[in-house]
């Protein structure tokens, strides 16, 4: 079994957002990057199939150099090896391009993403990879077993869940519950730094869309008390100032 | 506790531990990446398996027995010795990371932490033989085995030259008798580094396994400091031990005096670790709690407090960083270790002292940090070297006269 894991590398989950060039980009001025934590589900899910059932995990992600540091947990992680397609990532088919590219060329036979990144929330990859290899695609798994060529997954859905068996090759995309994920240990960390990271020229692909401006949220406009005895101050404001009946 | 316990504290405090260091220098930008990495497992750790239980455990003087394997497991027992015998193959900045981080979380995690790393895999690794390493260091390494290091006796602490401990030789074997006193990890270790005099009254260590006839270790009951790990003496009523558990690469006070050296440094990573603990807490308090209509950071007393604070954590860090690289150059003298070990202890124990009582009563519970850190230190101020023979140390060394006899 030959595990390609997708990792994306995105801002830490307290990131205070901003944007410069008349908010066309991201600032990344003093942001703490991290891999993508459904992707570090799929890697660390990936790392416990492969030590129970034999086979190998490379990691792969499309970014330019100053991923590398994120790139080199995931190696302390436990993968063997590493791809960095050097390029900025733009929309998901453009990502999905490159890494369906250095999978055929890579020969493997089951692929894990995450269910989306937590930065773009844009969840294609992994069904536009399938898409390109021409595989079958299991999305937003939250249990995941290997048996030979066999990948048993558990999904939710409405109302419950459905179990699925798939034989290889497959795309997974892991949803939480997958997993606890894995802290590297200062052993993975040190060996991680002899472990390949080969960057490769990204190939010259499609993007289909480009970002015209974003964003924030407006500020939440803070809480208004209203004492447990005057309900009817309550009803007002409901009714008359913010018309929600 | 039952592990139903633990389970159900690990589960109601789940993400509630939202601790990041105060990095005023931007003294992050002097560590690697990789020092980085360190730091975010052992923390990741830390929050994920030992910040919901570690008051429960401290309240009821209980040492968490089952995170010794996890321990192990992250790397933080010997993440400085070379990774062939067990250890991480880290340099000494990542070892002192890694204690920062066990200790902002509790002094007690981190002197178990610690004793296994610089008290047990280090002599062990510096002084032992080849047959020695392979046997014990793996162990020790992942959390198989749990050690521990006897050198003060019930009466000589700080005077550990007169110690009375010693063994007598008998064909293969050496005899072993005496007391160690105030052992950490005692009561619950399978393998004890011991210092002891030989028949010609000179210092050196041996390695004392569980199981062997005459070797006992009573806990030691009633601490108000370090509630979260265990201690103990070390009881040896004419124990046999082979000769080949002598650690045969050193003689004299040097050998535990080296070790003591290294554990030294850890403990002024760690207790700035404590230190910054108490200093967050502080500081979210301050801007949370609410007197005369408005936070009380907001005054200028308590403003002082936190400024200072600041300022003595900021010293404190960078001390730890400069010392780290003396370290990994093999350029860190005795008296160097003394100075960074005592300044922060002491930084601590103010900081913990002034968050108390920013905190008001809350400070006096276990729904803060604060009170456990406090009497943690105690135990740390007077440990590896107490507060004033540091100082004798550097007396020492500026005057080049001995104060100590």
């Amino acid at each position: 079994m030959k595990i390609l894991v997708c990792i994306s590398v995105v801002p830490d989950t307290t990131t205070k957002i901003t944007f410069t060039d008349n908010d066309t980009q991201f600032n990344k001025t003093g942001v703490q990057f991290i891999i993508n934590p459904y992707d570090e589900l799929s890697l660390t899910r990936a790392l416990e199939i492969t030590e129970a059932n034999g086979g190998s995990v490379t990691v792969i992600t499309v970014g330019e150099a100053d991923t590398e540091p994120v790139i080199r947990k995931a190696l302390a992680m436990g993968a063997g090896d590493a791809i960095r397609i050097d390029a900025q990532p733009k929309d998901g088919m453009y990502v999905a391009a490159q890494i369906a590219e250095q999978a055929k060329i890579g020969g493997y036979d089951f692929i894990l993403t995450g269910r989306e990144s937590i930065d773009y929330n844009g969840g294609q990859v992994q069904g536009l990879i399938a898409e390109m290899l021409n595989w079958p695609l299991i999305n937003v798994v939250m249990k995941l077993d290997a048996e030979g060529n066999t990948i048993k997954a558990t999904r939710d859905i409405d109302g419950g869940r459905e179990s699925l068996s798939v034989d290889l090759p497959v795309v997974i995309s892991a949803q939480k519950d997958l997993c606890e994920p894995r802290i590297p240990n200062m052993r993975g960390i040190m060996m991680a730094r002899s472990k390949p990271l080969n960057v490769v020229v990204a190939s010259d692909k499609n993007d289909y869309t480009s970002i015209a401006s974003y964003e924030l949220p407006p500020a939440k406009s803070g809480v208004k008390m209203i004492d447990a005895e005057n309900a009817e101050e309550l009803i007002d404001i409901l009714h008359n100032t913010e018309k929600l009946f | 506790m039952t592990e139903a316990e633990i389970n159900s504290l690990k589960e109601s405090g789940k993400g509630k531990d939202t601790y990041n260091q105060p990095d005023f220098y931007n003294i992050d930008d002097l560590l690697s990446d990789e020092h980085k990495m360190v730091r975010d497992s052992v923390r990741s750790y830390v929050k994920r398996e030992l910040s919901p239980i570690i008051e429960e455990c401290a309240q009821q003087n209980y040492f968490p027995s089952h995170i010794v394997k996890q321990l192990g497991e992250v790397g933080c027992f010997g993440p400085q010795i070379p990774a062939e015998y067990g250890g991480g193959g880290l340099d000494y900045i990542s070892y002192g990371l890694a204690m920062q981080e066990l200790e902002r979380c509790d002094s007690g995690i981190r002197s178990t932490a610690s004793v296994q790393g610089s008290l047990v895999m280090y002599p062990i690794h510096k002084f032992g033989s080849e047959e020695q390493k392979r046997k014990f260091l793996p162990k020790l390494g992942s959390g198989e085995m749990l050690g521990c290091f006897g050198l003060t006796e019930p009466d000589h602490g700080s005077n550990p030259n007169g110690m009375t401990t010693h063994f007598t030789e008998d064909g293969d074997s050496i005899i072993l008798n005496g007391a160690k006193m105030w052992i950490s990890n005692a009561p619950e270790a399978d393998v004890a580094i011991v210092w002891a005099k030989n028949p010609d009254g000179i210092v050196q260590g041996v390695i004392v396994e569980r199981g062997m006839e005459g070797f006992t270790t009573p806990t030691t009951h009633g601490k108000w400091s370090l509630r979260a790990s265990i201690t103990g003496e070390l009881v040896f009523d004419n124990v046999r031990i082979p000769k080949s558990n002598i650690l045969p690469k050193v003689t004299g006070l040097k050998g535990p005096l080296t070790c003591l050296n290294s554990a030294r440094y850890g403990i002024s990573w760690g207790a700035l670790g404590a230190a910054m603990d108490c200093y967050e807490s502080a500081r979210k308090y301050a801007s949370e709690r609410h007197q005369f209509g408005r936070p009380i950071g907001g005054f200028q007393l308590q403003q002082k407090k936190l400024a200072e604070m600041l300022t003595e954590i900021t010293k404190a860090q960078l001390v730890c960083w400069r010392l780290g690289n003396l370290m990994n150059n093999g350029k860190a003298t005795p008296a160097q270790i003394s100075m960074a070990k005592r300044n922060n202890v002491e930084i601590a124990m103010n900081i913990a002292r002034e968050a108390r009582q920013m905190h008001g009563g809350m400070g006096i519970t276990g729904e803060y940090p604060i009170m456990r850190h406090m009497m943690n230190l105690e135990s740390v101020v007077t440990y590896e070297g107490t507060h004033d023979i540091h100082l004798l140390i550097l007396g020492m060394e500026i005057t080049g006269e001995n104060a100590f006899t």
